[in-house]
Parts: structure tokens; C-alpha cells; sequence
């Protein structure tokens, strides 16, 4: 089947299975592999991006899915030159160690910034449930969360 | 404007940009021409005869390049895969080492051992044809608990291992133990599980492998922590691969925890395949999968006693484990439960005799390995339950009672009888400062008023040290290692003063990309953004034993301290030449070679031109060039300490333990990078947390089919479950290593767990609790407490 989407702000336009997972079309097809496979059970969230502006697990969404969608992947946030505030907020607060879960950890924090204004740590604690990091204890990851969503409405990119 | 970022200092870290952008370079990124892809068929029988494997329907199936089994190995004449430390028995016999196939053959020993391997065109096509693959299996009783596997009529995994019993190690003064048991006033007593974990890296283990026909070269990328191990063990004793024919790249590698430290057999049947069908093949191990492949922690029985005065005073301890160590054994399997863990029980104390016996045992289950602490949070656990029993019987506080027989911090070094001298410590330092900051005083209040709301509330406490900085060899040697275990570090100085560093150990989250950079710029005042670190390619690197057992900036770091004076050597040399003046002149501070008493000086990156652009330079004396390469070999172990404090409050009427307060406070010696020791720290922790309260590997006693093995099933500590931790420093210097470090890997995992489940005992203790093996699930919580002699009085 032939989709079209546009994926991290270009238009792409791709022929796919219809059993294809997004996070397989991602990786294999479109060599984008900052978005990570750690489970096979929609557990671990090393695989979210977002589609449509919401963060979603790519290995439980099928691409077709996608077609005529926006899909934002770790790659679209910012770039090693100019981060995204989510991202320099995770560097800044040592927010990341082996780097695996990030990719997810980052997209499922940049939503839950833009739906929560003033969180609180319990609130960023709930919020990650489905995001496993085995590296961080998540102590930092909070952190990171809570500073770069304080960052992500200053700037006004929330 | 250079940056001088030394050591003590908390630079961001220079890895972050890579993986912050999706830019991360794991194997299951790496895509190589003509690449096809392979699945392994996997036993679904905990133990089994294999009577026949009938590939012909899997080779029909649409793409299929191969399909491999045990046979075709062994047809090829390639063995088992090797064991790095053979341990010896306490009749002085060496271990029972039954061979470990890469693929079975004749039997299957448990769950997941791999007996086939396919490989097609795509992924789709391999796991098809690997459905097709036809095992014809006669089940065999399984046995799954070491109690039951030594029995006398137990299933015997191997024929020439009676009673599956690898090995019966021992370790201290038995007689010297008995007689401190005999003037005992009191002896303290526990019965106990060490649950079996999963390690679970967020990435999973991955492999490709590739040949060249035209050179004879192979090259294996595997999510490894130690490729140039991996180059050793592979090649020269199962594949027999010249070293210089094979390349083995580790990129980069998303958690190991001790999981990645192995020589697996998915590796030497991938490389062995890659050469067979001529094309590249690719293995990305599923989670699923790695549940039932990758190499699993801790699992012991024990049973230990403590013998006190009546002042109580440990006089002497005795501990009895049974340690299963799975199917086959795994690279350094047999070394983990001994080696590992017998050395430790004395812990901070002054305990002067010590007897351990421990029965290594195979049973029908995933090989036990090295897990983050690996033998030492075991051996932490067994002492930190019993000197919290031992005060509750003898009504002694539990802080006292620890105070009272800790080794005084003027007594270091500090020979215990258990082996092991220690250089340096202060535990009671630990134990005040870890007291106080967790207002231990203050717990009362706290309890009451969780008492208020119908909630109990428990306080616990761990001291502990560990050995690590793996390893002096001389002794490891004389303990069974197969290897030694020193470390390598070149420091290339370019013509232009930059750094380029090559090392033997493997950054996988721990951040020697920046912490190396760190000892570099401290030592050669090379600015922070002018040093890079490569690491994990054994074409690169010249050689080195990897990450693991807490050793990367112990052993690691001392090499590269090492490498770095050698240049400093060389550049005054270098300088004494260009300034016209004797090499005892030359003074070497802040990036300048400078004339002693003089303002005459050369930088840094003069003499690295003059090194490279030898126009004026003493080539009769000295070669070109500014390179230096230095191998470190410690003198001894290092030991980290601490003291952890842990707070739980438990919901009586669900039996959900709430952990609500964590307080540790760590000696790692000399801290190079403070914010990445602190995240060394809270990772740690969390893991033992999670050991404590969450995770448990669970095999069904009959059939041996692994019960948690998903993440569904196994539990992995989340970031609701977990509380704001508290980290803090006491450190003394380690006395042996060229900084003083101790080593921090590992430390938060090894104190955690005997500190929450002390907490959740004492929660408890009212009705007459004093033990609760790990993970304190509700639903054990709520059988314990049903179950309680006080409870069951009162009602």
C-alpha cells in the first residue's frame, strides 16, 4: 500500500505492508533509527513518537495508520547544533546515560509538556509509567522533565 | 580560552548530543551491503533429548540462504563455548565443566537454548522458516531450584555430573568459625532466597557479522562490553579465528548491567553463519528472547548463622549457599557465587572468624552470571538480614549494635579472614553521616504519624563494601581466572595538540567519554573540547578487557593516568631540546613546559609539532612522534563502602509497600565527575530497589517454562515507583590506585537491597516478622503478615 504523511515536516510518500509497524517503517525504511525497539510488548516506550502531535508507541501502531498524518520522530525535535529545550534540559540535569530509552523518554516529555503547565513531580512520575529507563533510577530524568517543561512554555514552545 | 576541566569537576557530558538526537550508532542501527537476516530456533523445553531436527521444510521456505543446527557445528569441529574462571572445589578438585554447545545437540538443557539457526532474505522470511524447523524432542523431567536439583534422584542435566553439582567451594577457618560458635552468648540465625533477576538493558543483545572472502577477515558487531574479550574467547577458542583475522566492534551499546560481559553463543554462530553463506547477517534479539538467552543474576539459598558475645560483639559467622547457576556454565558463571561473594562476609565489621561453603548447581534454567554487584550484593544481603536479626534478639539498636564491631577507620589497612585486605574506609563515617542525613533519630514521628493514618511504617539500614576495580591478576590467577585483567590507554597527542584517546574499556551510559576526557585535561592541559575517547573496536584499540565489576576508571583510568605521565615524560624531552636547556629543568604545569625559574616555556602544542615536524628536534635520542601507550595491572581490589538507609510505609489492608524515603551516603574514593557518579548511584540503587520490592525470575517447579517472561510479567521499577533519592559522598582514597578511585558502578546496587528489605521487616516487627524474602510484593507481604505468630495469637 502507498502512504503519504509528513514526517518531521517534509512530505514523504512511501509503499508499505499492511502489517508494517510504524516503528519498523521508520527504522528500516526510512533509516530513521533514533526511534528504538526495547520490548515486544508496548512496554518499554523506547519506541514513542508522535503522530499527529501525540505521543504514541510506534510498535503498536500499524503505518498505514499514519497515512495523510504528521509524525514527529526523535530526529524532528532538534538538532546536535540547536537542541530542543527538551533536549538541553535532558543534557543539562544528566537526563540520559546508555541513551536507549532517550529517544522515547524525550517525545513522551515533550507532550506531557505541552498538556501540563505547571507540573508537579508526581505528575511527570505518572506520566513516564511507560517509559522504562533501567540506567537513571529515572532521578534525573524527572528532573530534566520538570526543568524542560519550565523551559518549553518560556520559550514558547509548548 | 582553553578549558581546563579536571578532575572534580561536573562538565555535561560529551556523549549526550548523539543520543539526545537520535544520532546513537547500536548494532540493530547498523545496516551493512547485501545484508540478510537470521532468527534462532529456541528449545520451548525446559529439558529434552533431541532425537531429530528435520530442516528441509525450513530450507524450501521462500529465502532461505541457510539453516544451521548443533550437528553442522559440530560436524565443522567447533566446540563449546569457553569459561573464562574455573573455580576449584573444597576437596581441591576442579570444577565439573560439561561442555556448552553454541547450538544444542543431543539435548536442550532449558528454555531458550538455541538449537537452530536460520537464515533468509528479510527478517519475515527467516521467522517463517524458522516455524518450519522440525524438533523431535523426548521431554525429560526438568529441575529448577537448587534444593531439589542436588537431591540424590534429581534429573541429572549432564550423565558425568552427579547430583548437577558443578562445584563445592569453600572459603575461611572452619575450625576457627566452630569454636567462636561455642563461647557464643547468643547466635543469630536466617534462612534465606536471593531472588532470581533478569538484567534487561533497554537494548536488547544484537549481532552482525560479516566475512570477507578476499582477505580472510571477519567482523563481528555485537552489543558487547567487552569486544576485544569477545575477539579472544570467539576466535581463538571456539571458531579458531586467527586474532588478526577477526575484528570485533562494539558501537554503541544501550546497558549492560553485567548481561553484555559474555561470550554468547549467538555470536560465534552468527560469525561461523557469515562466513558459510557469504553474506552479512544480522540478529536483533527480541525482548521476549532475551528473557530466555541473555545470562541472568543472584538466585541462592542460604542458610547463616552469627555467633555473639553478650555485649554483642560478632564473634564469628558461618554461611551455607546453594547457587544455581543454570543450564551451562557462562563465562564467568562459577566465579560469581564464590569468588565473588564468600570474600565480602565480612563487610565493615571486625568479625574474626568466617566460614562459607557454597554448592554451585545446575539446574534446567538460563545460565546465572555476572548481574551489577554480581556476588556482592548476595553476600551484602546474608549479613546486613542477620545483624538486624541478631539486634532484634539481643534488644540492641541497630545502628549501635553496627557501630559497635565496625573496623575503626585507623585500623586500614584492614585483613579479614575471609581473603580479602582492605586499603581504606571509614564506615562508621558512612553510617554517622547516613544516619543523619536521614533523621534515623527522627524516625518515630514519622512512624506515628503513618501509624495515624493506618499505615506502618519501617526504617532500615545496610552498611556494605565491595571489592571491585576487577582485577589484580596475580591473584585472580591463583583464583581460577583464565585471563588477566589489567587495562589498556594510548594517548595519541596529534601534530596540532588535540587528543585522541584509545582504550580497552567499553562506555555503555557510564560516561568515560567524559570522565577520561576529564583525567586527560587534569593531566595534559589539553583543553576539554581538544580530547576525544574511542573505545569498543578491536581494529582501533589496541587491546583491553572491557567494562564490568566497577573496573573502567580503577583499572581503565590508572592506564590512561599512566599514558598521560609517559607523554608528560616525553614532552619534556621534547621541550628540553627546543628551549635549549637540561630535561631537569623542565617543569610541566597548566598545558606549558616551562624553563624551573624562568618565563621561557614552550605550550603543549609546540611540542607536538616539534614532535610531528621533527625540523628541530633531537632525533638522535628520541623518535618522533607523540604517542604513548600504558597497560595497568592494580595491586589489589578496591573497596567501596557505605551505609544506605532506606523508609517504607505499608498499606496493611492492600500489603503495597510504599518506599518513600532513600538516603545513601558512598565512599568511591576520589570522585572525578560528581554529577555522573551520582547517576552511577541512583541507577544503581534503583536496580537493587527493584531486586527488593519488584522483580523475581520465576520458572514453574514442574516444567521448568520461565514464568515471568515478558515485561507483562517481570517487573521492572518504573518511575512512579520509585521516591526522590538522596545520594552523598564520605570518601576516603583508595591507597593503591594513581587518583584514589575506588570505583562506582556498582556500589548503589550491592548496599540497596538489604536496606529496603530491613525496612520492610521492620514495618513488620510487631507481629513478630523478622524475615521477608525478596521482591516484598503485596501478595508475599500479605501471606507473611497472615501468616504471623503474633497475629495469629492476638486473633
Amino acid at each position: 500500500m502507498n502512504i503519504s504523511f509528513v514526517l518531521n515536516g517534509k512530505p514523504v510518500s512511501v509503499d508499505v505492508e499492511p502489517q508494517t509497524l510504524l516503528c519498523d517503517l521508520l527504522r528500516e525504511k526510512l533509516d530513521l533509527t533514533g526511534t528504538h525497539i526495547g520490548c515486544d510488548t508496548s512496554q518499554c516506550g523506547a519506541c514513542v513518537v508522535h503522530v499527529d502531535d501525540a505521543s504514541v508507541k510506534s510498535c503498536t501502531l500499524l503505518a498505514v495508520a499514519v497515512d495523510g498524518g504528521r509524525v514527529t520522530t526523535v530526529e524532528g525535535l532538534g538538532t546536535p547544533e540547536a537542541l530542543h529545550p527538551m533536549q538541553l534540559a535532558f543534557h543539562e540535569n544528566h537526563g540520559l546515560q546508555c541513551g536507549f530509552c532517550t529517544p522515547g523518554m524525550l517525545m513522551s516529555s515533550v507532550d506531557f509538556a505541552r498538556r501540563h503547565p505547571n507540573p508537579t513531580e508526581d505528575d511527570v512520575r505518572r506520566w513516564l509509567e511507560g517509559n522504562l529507563c533501567r540506567c537513571t533510577g529515572y532521578q534525573n530524568i524527572v528532573k530534566s522533565v520538570l526543568r524542560g517543561t519550565a523551559a518549553m512554555h518560556a520559550e514558547g514552545r509548548a | 580560552m582553553s578549558s581546563v576541566i579536571g578532575i572534580g569537576a561536573r562538565p555535561l557530558r560529551k556523549e549526550d548530543r548523539r543520543f539526545l538526537t537520535g544520532h546513537g550508532n547500536y548494532v540493530a542501527d547498523i545496516k551493512r551491503p547485501d545484508m540478510v537476516a537470521g532468527v534462532f530456533v529456541r528449545s520451548p523445553h525446559a529439558h529434552a533429548a533431541i532425537k531429530a531436527i528435520n530442516t528441509a521444510a525450513a530450507f524450501a521456505m521462500p529465502g532461505v540462504l541457510t539453516v544451521v543446527t548443533g550437528e553442522d557445528l559440530k560436524a565443522a569441529g567447533i566446540g563449546g563455548l569457553p569459561c573464562g574462571w574455573g573455580i576449584t572445589g573444597k576437596d581441591g578438585l576442579p570444577m565439573k565443566e560439561p561442555q556448552h554447545p553454541a547450538l544444542a545437540h543431543g539435548k536442550v538443557r532449558h528454555v531458550g537454548d538455541p538449537v537452530a539457526f536460520v537464515v533468509a532474505e528479510t527478517l519475515e522470511q527467516a521467522r517463517a522458516a524458522a516455524e518450519m524447523v522440525v524438533v523431535d524432542y523426548d521431554a525429560l523431567p526438568a529441575v529448577v531450584g537448587v534444593l531439589e536439583a542436588i537431591k540424590d534422584d534429581a534429573p541429572l542435566l549432564f550423565d558425568d555430573v552427579p547430583n548437577n553439582l558443578c562445584c563445592d567451594w569453600a572459603i575461611g577457618d572452619r575450625a576457627a568459625t566452630d569454636a567462636a560458635f561455642h563461647k557464643a552468648a547468643h547466635v543469630a540465625r536466617i534462612s534465606l532466597v536471593n531472588n532470581r533477576l533478569v538484567g534487561n538493558p533497554m537494548e536488547p543483545r544484537a549481532a552482525i557479522a560479516e566475512y570477507n572472502s578476499a582477505t580472510g577477515q571477519y567482523t563481528l558487531w555485537s552489543t558487547s562490553q567487552f569486544p576485544h574479550v569477545v575477539r579472544l574467547l570467539m576466535g581463538a577458542f571456539v571458531l579458531n579465528i586467527p586474532q588478526h583475522k577477526l575484528r570485533v566492534v562494539a558501537p554503541d551499546v544501550g546497558g549492560g548491567f553485567g548481561v553484555k560481559q559474555f561470550h554468547y553463543a549467538e555470536e560465534a554462530v552468527i560469525t561461523w553463519t557469515a562466513a558459510k553463506v557469504g553474506r552479512p547477517i544480522k540478529w536483533v534479539c527480541e525482548r521476549s528472547e532475551g528473557f530466555i538467552s541473555d545470562a541472568q543474576g543472584r538466585d541462592h539459598v542460604t542458610e547463616a548463622e552469627l555467633a555473639l558475645d553478650e555485649h554483642g560483639k560478632f564473634l564469628g559467622l558461618r554461611v551455607n549457599t546453594i547457587a544455581n547457576i543454570g543450564g551451562y556454565i557462562s563465562t564467568f558463571g562459577p566465579n560469581i557465587p564464590t569468588n565473588l561473594y564468600g570474600p565480602l562476609l565480612a563487610g565493615v565489621y571486625t568479625t574474626p572468624a568466617i566460614y562459607c561453603e557454597v554448592k554451585v548447581v545446575f539446574t534446567n534454567t538460563v545460565p546465572v552470571d555476572a548481574y551489577r554487584g554480581a556476588g556482592r550484593p548476595e553476600a551484602t544481603f546474608v549479613l546486613e538480614r542477620l545483624v538486624d536479626i541478631a539486634a532484634g534478639d539481643l534488644g540492641i539498636d541497630r545502628a549501635e549494635i553496627r557501630r559497635r564491631n565496625m573496623i575503626p577507620k585507623e585500623a586500614y589497612p584492614y585483613q579479614t579472614p575471609v581473603m580479602v585486605e582492605y586499603d581504606s574506609g571509614d564506615p562508621k563515617g558512612c553510617l554517622e553521616k547516613a544516619l543523619e542525613a536521614s533523621d534515623w533519630a527522627g524516625f518515630g514521628k514519622r512512624k506515628a504519624a503513618s501509624a495515624r493514618n493506618d499505615k506502618l511504617r519501617g526504617i532500615g539500614l545496610s552498611t556494605y563494601v565491595e571489592a571491585c576495580g576487577l582485577a589484580p591478576s596475580r591473584i585472580a590467577g591463583r583464583l581460577g581466572a583464565r585471563g588477566g585483567l589489567y587495562e589498556s590507554a594510548t594517548v595519541r597527542v596529534h601534530p596540532t595538540g588535540q587528543v585522541t584517546v584509545l582504550i580497552g574499556t567499553h562506555n555503555h551510559g557510564q560516561g568515560h567519554e567524559t570522565t577520561y576526557a576529564q583525567i586527560v585535561c587534569e593531566k595534559l592541559g589539553v583543553p576539554f573540547e581538544n580530547i576525544d575517547i574511542v573505545f569498543g573496536d578491536t581494529d582501533k584499540v589496541q587491546f583491553g578487557m572491557g567494562t564490568y565489576g566497577s573496573r573502567s576508571l580503577v583499572v581503565g583510568g590508572a592506564a590512561l593516568s599512566k599514558a598521560a605521565d609517559k607523554i608528560v615524560l616525553k614532552g619534556k624531552k621534547i621541550a628540553a631540546h627546543l628551549l635549549e636547556t637540561g630535561e631537569q629543568d623542565i617543569e610541566f604545569e597548566g598545558g606549558e613546559f616551562k624553563v624551573a625559574g624562568t618565563d621561557r616555556k614552550k605550550t603543549f602544542a609546540d611540542v607536538a609539532l616539534a614532535a610531528y615536524v621533527p625540523h628541530d628536534y633531537p632525533l638522535e635520542v628520541l623518535e618522533p612522534g607523540l604517542e604513548e601507550q600504558a597497560y595497568y595491572d592494580p595491586v589489589n581490589f578496591t573497596y567501596p563502602g557505605g551505609a544506605h538507609v532506606a523508609e517504607v510505609e505499608i498499606d496493611p489492608e492492600t500489603c503495597v509497600v510504599n518506599l518513600v524515603n532513600y538516603t545513601a551516603v558512598d565512599d568511591v574514593g576520589t570522585v572525578i565527575n560528581p554529577m555522573i557518579v551520582e547517576g552511577q548511584l541512583h541507577g544503581g540503587i534503583v536496580q537493587g530497589i527493584g531486586q527488593a520490592l519488584f522483580e523475581n525470575c520465576i520458572y514453574d517447579d514442574a516444567s521448568g517454562q520461565l514464568l515471568s517472561g515478558s515485561f507483562m510479567d517481570y517487573c521492572m521499577p518504573r518511575a512512579d515507583n520509585i521516591p526522590k533519592i538522596a545520594v552523598a559522598m564520605h570518601s576516603t582514597p583508595c591507597a593503591h590506585t594513581p587518583m584514589g578511585v575506588k570505583g562506582c558502578g556498582e556500589v548503589g546496587t550491592i548496599g540497596s537491597p538489604a536496606a529496603v528489605a530491613n525496612a520492610v521487616v521492620d514495618a513488620l516487627s510487631h507481629l513478630g516478622v523478622n524475615h521477608v524474602d525478596m521482591p516484598a510484593t503485596a501478595n508475599r507481604l500479605w501471606r507473611v503478615i497472615k501468616s504471623s505468630s503474633l497475629l495469629q495469637a492476638a486473633e
